[in-house]
């Protein structure tokens, strides 16, 4: 081990329990998503217990951000490795997940019973609907974030048309497959317009 | 064996989801339908709860379709399948490559990803509205208007505008949620 990491090594050891108790009680809190849990990640480990540099942070959350995976598992084991190595990581990730674990396997447990009454089922049927708006809500905003040149625009409308299509026609096409090509076109895409700046400058 | 299945289905999910909570959605949905093992109806209860609850949409599905379908075990399974890709992958950006997104081909590949992100959302989204609300699957469905469910979507749509027009800000979903759920105890 090199200097560095044998005084993150050492920091590691006493770090571990304050850790585990800081992600437990941040997973209890986090509603309504990663962005959500950045903020009080934010919140905890930079204003608070200033355990980590702002620079970090943020490289932190536009990494959470850009891999795959829920940013707030993304954004856990980062702090948790930066904090203390594996250990950290593994002690992080598993105290964000053990609050909503616990809470959503009990309802789990009575979810079906609590559906027979009429009542719970009539509501459920509502929240259907609004889970749907939520959705659709969820792709506008991400829609209008989003840079709305030829290239996006093409594909949201390509992928979204083609998938509802093959859906009403039955026809199976997973998501990774969408996933994967469309990362393909990027990447792709790419490559092509550094031909042609090359070809362009080439010329001069 | 059901274990490994609700495993391996969401370590795929844990491994492809880009673009947060309900970019996962789509292949959830695509699974736990293949698989028989909820309806859309079930699914949607799922993510009603699931959006009501702290921690991670994806990591909550995870836990709520495991135990339906196995248990604790079950949901330990799925729930650990589905945070284990990001486990790893952060590991390694973190331990060895510093920053993946220095390099520019791995920018152009995210680039492609971000809007198929978006128009899966929107199809999935689209796909079930038409399922629930005109009954309608497959061009060989009949129509199955469900007018309640079309009332209490304008109203939620409308509703959650004019909240955003007047108040200057989204209406939190779990709001959203219990407002739909007094409609749906009247509607229906």
């Amino acid at each position: 081990m090199n200097v560095k990491d044998e005084v993150m090594y050492l920091k590691g050891k006493n770090i571990l329990f304050p850790l585990f108790f800081t992600m437990l009680k941040i997973g209890l809190f986090t509603f309504g998503g990663g962005y959500a849990m950045i903020a009080l990640l934010e919140d905890e480990f930079i204003g608070k217990k200033k355990w980590i540099e702002r620079d970090e942070f943020l490289d932190m959350a536009a990494i959470a951000e850009s891999t795959p995976g829920p940013i707030a598992i993304n954004a856990a084991t980062y702090i948790g490795y930066k904090m203390a190595g594996v250990a950290g990581s593994i002690v992080s990730t598993v105290a964000v997940c053990i609050p909503s674990f616990i809470i959503i396997y009990t309802i789990s447990l009575f979810f079906d019973a609590f559906l027979e009454y009429k009542l719970v089922a009539n509501a459920f049927k509502g929240i259907q609907v609004c889970v749907l708006y939520l959705i659709l809500s969820a792709g506008v905003k991400l829609f209008k974030g989003m840079k709305k040149n030829a290239f996006n625009v093409t594909l949201v409308f390509a992928v979204g048309v083609v998938m509802v299509a093959f859906s009403l026609f039955a026809v199976k096409f997973s998501t990774i497959y969408y996933i994967l090509i469309c990362g393909i076109i990027g990447t792709v895409a790419f490559f092509l317009s550094e031909i042609k700046k090359k070809r362009q400058e080439g010329e001069k | 064996m059901i274990y490994l299945k609700l495993f391996l289905s969401f370590l795929e999910v844990g491994a492809v989801s880009f673009g947060g909570g309900y970019g996962m959605i789509s292949l959830i949905r695509e699974k736990a339908l293949a698989y028989g093992w909820l309806t859309e109806g079930e699914l949607l209860n799922f993510i009603g709860v699931a959006e009501s609850t702290p921690g991670p949409i994806a990591v909550n599905m995870a836990t709520f379709v495991g135990s339906s379908q196995g248990g604790f075990l079950g949901s330990l399974c799925a729930t650990a399948g589905v945070v284990l890709p990001s486990f790893i992958i952060i590991l390694l950006i973190a331990s060895l490559v510093s920053n993946l997104l220095k390099y520019k081909p791995v920018r152009a590949f995210l680039s492609g990803v971000r809007p198929c992100v978006v128009g899966l959302i929107f199809s999935t989204g689209v796909t079930m509205l038409i399922s629930k609300l005109a009954g309608v699957s497959s061009l060989t469905d009949k129509l199955v208007p469900d007018t309640g469910g079309a009332i209490i979507f304008a109203v939620i749509a409308l509703g959650s505008i004019i909240y955003t027009k007047i108040a200057k800000k989204k209406p939190s979903p779990i709001l959203l949620i219990g407002i739909s759920a007094l409609f749906g105890i009247v509607v229906y």
